[in-house]
C-alpha cells in the first residue's frame, strides 16, 4: 500500500490531469464494451459470456486492415463491421437456439465460444503479442494542461466513445427502430403478434452489441498489446460495470465504466497490487447496498 | 430452471428411511475397497493419480450441485472454497507444523466462518445477481493472494512443499497412503453429501427451488436454509482443495481463480444435475477429455469448445440426464 502516492498525486495537478485522462480512457473502452453487453441483457435478456471475444477480433481485425491499408480510419471501419458480422453469425446460428432455456446452457454456449475463438485468433494471427502501433497522424507531440500529459489520441478515444453513447442513447429514446428494441426488451411475444420480425431485432441487438466492443478494441489496438485471451479480462471488468450501474441500463454502463476507470487509475497508485481488488471491492458494496444496481430497475 | 433441476417430474417420492441409508453406506464401502484394491491390481501412477485428482475435483463438483441442481442457486465464485482449503491447510502445515487431522480441521473452521459470512451477503440475491456476487467474491479472495505477496507467495504460490508428517500411522508423504487416503474422504465425502441430498433438509431444497414463495408460505425460513446449505457446500469444496494441496504438495492462485468455478459448473452440465453421481461422472469425462485433447493437440480449447457446444446445444442435458431418461423411457415402455 502507498497511500502517501495517492494522496500526494491527489494534490499535484499534473499528476491529477495525466492520471484522471488515463482513467477516463480505461472507462470509455470499457463502456464501450459494457454497454453492448447490458444493451443485449435488457433486450435479449442474455448474459454474453463470449462479449470479450468480440473486443479481441475488433483489436485483430484492425491491426491486420492497418498493416495492409495503412488506413487508420479503415481499421476502425474493419474492426467494427467485421465484429458485427461475427455477432449476426452467433447470435443466429448458435445463441438463437438457448433462448428460454436454463441460464447455465447459455452461459455454456458462450463459454464454448470463448475457449474456440480464443484458439481461433491463436491459429490465425499466432500466440505471441502483437501490437497495431501508433497511425502516423496521432504521432504529434502531446498535451499539455495543468502541466499533465494528454495524448491527442486519447482524445479522439474519448470522443468517439462519447459520440457512441450519444447516439445510441438517442437512437433508443427517439427513434422509432429504439422504440421497437425497447418494446421487443418489454414483451417479445406482443411485439411480434404486431408483425414484426423478433428475430431480426434480436440479431440486430446482439451484431450492434458485438460492434461497439470490435470498435472498443479496434480503438485499444494502437494503445494496448493484442494476445489471445485479452478479451477476457475486458469481459470480467465489464460485467462489474453492468452489475454496478444496473444491468440493462445505458446510463449505469456510462457511470459504472467511468468509475472503474477512475479506481483502476488512481487505485494503481495507492494500492498497486490490489488495484483489481478495489474494484471487485466496490462492486460487491454496490450490490449489498443496491442489488439492482446503481441505475438498474428493482427486481422484483 | 425446469431442465435442470435434480429428480424433477419424478414419481412421488418417500424420504429417505433406514433401507435406502443402508444401501447407499454398502455401495459406498464396496466402492471404496474396489478403490483400495486397485493398486494392488495395477502399479500405473498414473492411473492412480487420475483416481486422487477425481476424489479432488469430483468432491468440489459434487457440492456445488448441492447449490445448483438441489437449491437453484447458480453459484459462480464456488472455486473460492476450494482455494480457501487449498491455502488454508497449505499454510496451516506450514506455518504452525501441527499434526494433519488438525489442520484438517483448523481449514473447515476457517471455511465454516468465511463461508457464513459470504454467504450471509450472497444468498439474499437472487439468480444473476447472486451468480455476480459470488464471482465478485472469489475475485475478491484471488486478488488477495495474489497481492498479500508476505503470506501466501503472491503468485508463486506456497512453495517449498506442503509438509506431511506422519499420523495415526499414515504417512501422507508416501503415495500409496495418499492415494488411499483420498479415496476415503471422496467415499466419506460423497456418503455424507449423498445424506443431505436425501434428507428432510433436502427436499426442503428441492422445494425452495421449484417454488420459494411457496416454500416461505408453508413456513420454511428460506434465508437460512440457503446459508445452510451455502455453508455446507463450502467446506465439501475446502476438502476437495485439501486433497488438491496435499497431491501438489503446494498451492497456487489458480486454485482461487475463477475459471475454477466455471470448470466445475461445466463438469456439472457435462455429467448431469439431475442424478446425484452425475458430477462425478462429469468429472471423469473432463479429466479424461483434458489429458487426451493436451497430448493431440496444441489447439484444445477448439476441440474442449465443440463437445460443449454438443452437450449444451445437441443433447440439452447432461450425460447422466440423459441416460437417466432413456432407462426411464425404456422401463415405461416395457411396463
Amino acid at each position: 500500500m502507498d497511500i502517501d502516492a495517492l494522496t500526494g498525486c491527489l494534490v499535484t495537478p499534473s499528476c491529477l490531469v495525466t492520471q484522471t485522462t488515463s482513467g477516463l480512457i480505461i472507462g470509455m473502452l470499457l463502456f464501450l464494451v459494457a454497454v453492448g453487453l447490458t444493451l443485449i441483457f435488457g433486450v435479449l435478456k442474455v448474459v454474453n459470456f463470449s462479449h470479450g471475444a468480440f473486443y479481441m477480433f475488433g483489436a485483430y481485425f484492425a491491426m491486420t486492415t492497418y498493416q495492409f491499408t495503412g488506413s487508420f480510419a479503415l481499421a476502425m471501419l474493419a474492426g467494427a463491421i467485421g465484429t458485427a458480422i461475427i455477432g449476426l453469425v452467433f447470435e443466429r446460428v448458435f445463441m438463437s437456439r438457448v433462448y428460454g432455456h436454463d441460464v447455465l446452457m447459455q452461459l455454456l454456449v458462450c463459454y464454448a465460444f470463448v475457449l474456440i475463438f480464443d484458439d481461433v485468433v491463436r491459429m490465425i494471427w499466432g500466440p505471441e503479442f502483437k501490437s497495431m502501433g501508433m497511425p502516423s497522424a496521432f504521432q504529434v507531440a502531446p498535451l499539455f494542461i495543468a502541466g499533465g500529459v494528454v495524448p491527442p489520441y486519447y482524445l479522439l478515444l474519448i470522443v468517439v466513445a462519447l459520440v457512441a453513447a450519444l447516439i445510441l442513447g438517442l437512437g433508443l429514446s427517439r427513434t422509432r427502430i429504439g422504440k421497437v428494441i425497447r418494446a421487443a426488451a418489454h414483451n417479445p411475444g406482443m411485439v411480434s403478434a404486431l408483425g414484426i420480425n423478433t428475430g431480426l431485432i434480436y440479431g440486430g441487438v446482439f451484431a450492434l452489441g458485438g460492434m461497439l466492443a470490435g470498435l472498443a478494441g479496434a480503438l485499444a489496438a494502437p494503445v494496448r498489446s493484442l494476445t489471445p485471451g485479452m478479451g477476457f479480462s475486458v469481459l470480467i471488468e465489464s460485467f462489474i460495470v453492468t452489475v454496478i450501474g444496473g444491468m440493462g441500463s445505458i446510463l449505469g454502463a456510462l457511470v459504472g465504466a467511468l468509475l472503474i476507470g477512475l479506481i483502476r487509475s488512481f487505485g494503481s497508485l495507492g494500492f498497486p497490487l490490489f488495484t483489481e481488488g478495489l474494484m471487485y471491492l466496490f462492486m460487491v458494496i454496490v450490490l449489498v447496498s443496491r442489488p439492482s444496481g446503481l441505475f438498474g430497475k428493482e427486481v422484483a | 430452471m425446469s431442465e435442470l433441476s435434480a429428480e424433477q417430474g419424478a414419481k412421488p417420492v418417500a424420504i429417505a428411511g433406514a433401507a435406502t441409508r443402508y444401501r447407499d453406506v454398502l455401495i459406498a464401502l464396496a466402492v471404496f475397497i474396489v478403490l483400495a484394491l486397485l493398486p494392488a491390481l495395477t502399479s500405473s501412477k498414473f492411473l492412480l493419480d487420475f483416481v486422487i485428482r477425481c476424489a479432488a475435483y469430483g468432491l468440489f463438483a459434487t457440492s456445488l450441485n448441492l447449490l445448483v441442481g438441489y437449491t437453484g442457486l447458480t453459484s459462480f465464485g464456488h472455486g473460492m472454497f476450494f482455494g480457501l482449503g487449498a491455502y488454508g491447510f497449505g499454510l496451516t502445515m506450514q506455518k504452525t507444523g501441527v499434526p494433519v487431522p488438525v489442520a484438517f480441521a483448523a481449514t473447515l473452521v476457517i471455511t465454516f466462518v468465511v463461508a457464513a459470512v459470504i454467504g450471509a451477503i450472497c444468498v439474499r440475491l437472487k439468480d444473476i445477481y447472486f451468480a455476480f456476487v459470488t464471482l465478485a467474491f472469489q475475485m475478491l479472495i484471488h486478488s488477495t493472494i495474489l497481492s498479500w505477496v508476505s503470506f501466501t507467495g503472491g503468485d508463486q504460490g506456497l512453495r517449498g512443499g506442503i509438509p506431511r508428517p506422519p499420523f495415526l500411522g499414515i504417512d501422507l508423504s508416501n503415495h500409496l497412503h495418499l492415494y488411499i487416503f483420498s479415496c476415503a474422504l471422496l467415499v466419506i465425502g460423497l456418503l455424507l453429501m449423498r445424506q443431505i441430498a436425501q434428507s428432510p433438509f433436502g427436499y426442503t431444497l428441492r422445494m425452495i427451488r421449484d417454488n420459494t414463495t411457496r416454500a416461505s408460505f408453508v413456513g420454511i425460513d428460506v434465508y437460512r436454509a440457503k446459508l445452510t446449505i451455502f455453508v455446507l457446500a463450502a467446506l465439501f469444496a475446502s476438502v476437495g482443495g485439501m486433497i488438491m494441496t496435499l497431491f501438489v504438495s503446494g498451492a497456487y492462485p489458480e486454485f482461487a481463480y475463477w475459471t475454477i468455478s466455471g470448470e466445475a459448473i461445466f463438469i456439472n452440465m457435462l455429467g448431469g444435475v439431475t442424478t446425484f453421481l452425475g458430477p462425478m461422472v462429469g468429472t471423469v469425462i473432463l479429466l479424461i477429455l483434458n489429458d487426451t485433447v493436451t497430448r493431440v493437440t496444441e489447439y484444445h480449447g477448439i476441440v474442449l469448445g465443440i463437445v460443449i457446444l454438443f452437450f449444451a446445444i445437441g443433447l440439452r442435458k447432461g450425460l447422466m440426464d440423459f441416460a437417466f431418461e432413456w432407462f426411464a423411457a425404456r422401463r415405461e415402455a416395457k411396463e
